[in-house]
């Protein structure tokens, strides 16, 4: 399959999106002149479609120590690099050369928004922009994990993984994490709920503000029990209450435990942008918090329904193919 | 004095009853009714939009927990105006309905099962659009009220089109994939097309009223009505209800290495079944 000359302006015509991203992400400040745009009862309007996608990576590559910015020339380069290789002719009748049409059914990077910024990594904190140090509770729980993993996973739906059960998802947290697919989310907004639906995997984050009515604590949720106020134009979230399930961030097999606990702060910057900003600490995991930052960008709705477990014909496929490997073997055994 | 205070308090409390009667919902700054809230069906609609007299249900073993409760029709002419083929399909559906109702496989239920599930639902007003988020398999729809289309795509909970026509919110939905609308197996196809009225009759009630189309599967139009009860506990709020991991035995259990080989008589535990 090569590629054509739509494919080529669709590069260029990222790129400028992107290069016009840059001048105004250097940093979160708000831009002079602009106005927040309020709701009827005086709120910042964060209600819309917005995309996390991004290229900026979550940790830090470890060579570049506390650099927490690149150059403008500097992103320029690496984007453009990343376009290229993306893009790069493929030879026919090589496997390299079985892949997506990239511009069918917006696979290829340039197709979406991008959140694109001069940030080396979403990480801020700890400086060296990596996660912290895991606790030797969590180090201990990742070998037992990798070794159960390897003898069992395959036996039924169960021993599978939570998204490819359709249960949960990565970058759903909070905090809530640009993972390269899917990253649309749809804020909504009344005077005593924010409501962010995520595309991922259809799942709604509702949060009560003051006003609202909280979750029973003793009711463990997969998502935290989530409660927001604004302080100024900032909403702040605070997450607890974690169902002790889902993975943390880097470590499949450690669970965060119950006792997680998250801050998100969400600042509208521009017409275009939201800041967000997150910490999380888990002290049964990570020896330290550890926050980081990107921009939401805003993007035309509306979204669609991702039915994640409707269409789920991936882990039957999966199971099934399994079987019959198996049973192979044990055939093969009786000859 | 005493006596005018007494007639005061008198008349306070009888105009706070008229008040209630009367059907004295909030609105909002615009004028529209305020039906932002938890709300939930109290009926056996979900068992059965027909009704039916008590009876065994599809699992016996769970004893009368898993019975069928009884229940009067909330279809407006008693009975739903199948074509031929489909009433059949639906008593297919009927004898299948343990592993073959969405409900048991989690799906998301669609409109208008999603609104008398016997699980609550929140509805937001927000300045422009309304959304409806469902504690079943964690459904949501927003319901656009200004920026129509017609269906874009595809998908379980449809496209959601609504306007207020007085103090009724009026909702077109459409581009719904095929789903069941109980558990008895009704049903319709992708042609539905579904128009809902939320009217408030006082704070804490909702009349709900359904017309469902389906050249596909009806002869006529049909309607349903039942009431929505606001849930008025403080503590009611949506939790998760991810019910994925709930349908695995009935969707993936024959597929288990431990299922799979034992069907297939071979012991795989280090046995001879020869």
């Amino acid at each position: 399959m090569s590629k054509s000359d739509s494919l080529k302006s669709g590069i260029l015509g990222g790129l400028c999106l992107m290069s016009l991203s840059l001048w105004s992400l250097s940093g979160f400040a708000q831009q002079e002149g602009w106005e927040m745009p309020r709701t009827s009862w005086g709120d910042p309007v964060i209600q819309g479609s917005w995309t996390n996608s991004t290229t900026v990576p979550l940790q830090r590559p470890a060579e570049m120590g506390t650099k927490e910015f690149y150059t403008q020339a500097e992103v320029r380069e690496i984007l453009n690099r990343q376009l290229n290789t993306e893009y790069a002719e493929t030879e026919a009748g090589t496997a390299a050369d079985v892949h997506y049409q990239f511009d069918d059914y917006g696979m290829n990077k340039t197709a979406d928004t991008i959140t694109a910024n001069l940030r080396t990594s979403i990480i801020f904190d700890p400086p060296n922009g990596r996660l912290p140090e895991p606790t030797e509770g969590a180090l201990a729980k990742l070998a037992e994990y990798t070794a159960w993993r390897n003898e069992h996973q395959w036996e039924s739906a169960k021993t599978r993984g939570l998204s490819e059960r359709c249960l949960i998802w990565g970058q759903e947290g909070p905090p809530m994490l640009p993972l390269g697919y899917n990253s649309t989310y749809q804020f909504m907004q009344t005077e005593d709920y924010v409501i962010l639906q995520l595309e991922m995997i259809h799942d709604v984050r509702i949060i009560p503000l003051d006003g609202g009515d909280p979750m029973d604590n003793s009711l463990p949720q997969w998502m935290g029990n989530s409660r927001g106020h604004w302080e100024g134009d900032t909403l702040v979230v605070e997450t607890t209450n974690f169902s002790g399930r889902t993975f943390a961030n880097g470590m499949r097999g450690v669970n965060l435990s119950s006792n997680t606990h998250v801050v998100e702060r969400f600042t509208r910057v521009s017409d275009e942008q939201i800041s967000y900003e997150f910490t999380i600490s888990d002290p049964s995991v990570w020896k330290q918090s550890w926050s980081g930052t990107y921009p939401f960008m805003s993007i035309d709705g509306p979204m669609f329904e991702y039915a994640c477990h409707e269409g789920n014909y991936g882990i039957e496929n999966i199971l099934s193919g399994k079987r019959r490997e198996e049973l192979d073997a044990i055939e093969a055994a009786r000859q | 004095m005493v006596y005018k205070f007494v007639t005061a308090c008198f008349l306070l409390f009888v105009s706070s009853i008229v008040q209630a009667q009367s059907g004295d919902f909030s609105r909002r700054t615009d004028g529209t009714p305020d039906i932002s809230g938890i709300w939930q069906a109290l009926n056996n609609a979900n068992w059965n939009l027909e009704g039916q007299a008590a009876s065994q249900g599809p699992i016996e073993t769970l004893g009368a927990i898993g019975a069928v409760p009884p229940g009067q029709s909330v279809v407006e002419a008693g009975t739903i105006p199948y074509q031929a083929a489909a009433a059949e399909q639906r008593a297919q559906n009927f004898s299948n309905r343990r592993t073959d109702d969405p409900e048991a496989k989690c799906f998301m239920p669609g409109i208008p099962r999603a609104s008398y599930m016997p699980q609550p639902f929140q509805i937001f007003q927000t300045d422009s659009d309304i959304m409806m988020a469902y504690q079943f398999a964690g459904a949501v729809r927003t319901v656009f009220m200004s920026e129509h289309m017609e269906a874009p795509i595809d998908s379980w909970m449809g496209w959601s089109n609504g306007r207020w026509e007085g103090d009724t919110l009026v909702i077109e939905v459409s581009g719904l994939n095929p789903n069941w609308l109980d558990r008895a197996g009704n049903f319709y196809s992708n042609a539905a097309k579904i128009t809902e009225r939320y009217t408030p009759s006082g704070p804490f009630h909702l009349d709900y009223e359904v017309t469902i189309e389906d050249p596909d599967v009806y002869e006529d139009a049909w309607s349903i009505s039942m009431t929505l009860y606001r849930r008025v506990e403080e503590s009611t709020r949506l939790y998760e209800f991810k019910c994925a991991e709930f349908a695995e035995e009935i969707m993936y259990g024959h597929l288990s290495k431990e299922n799979y080989f034992r069907n297939l008589g071979i012991d795989i535990n280090g046995g001879n079944d020869e």
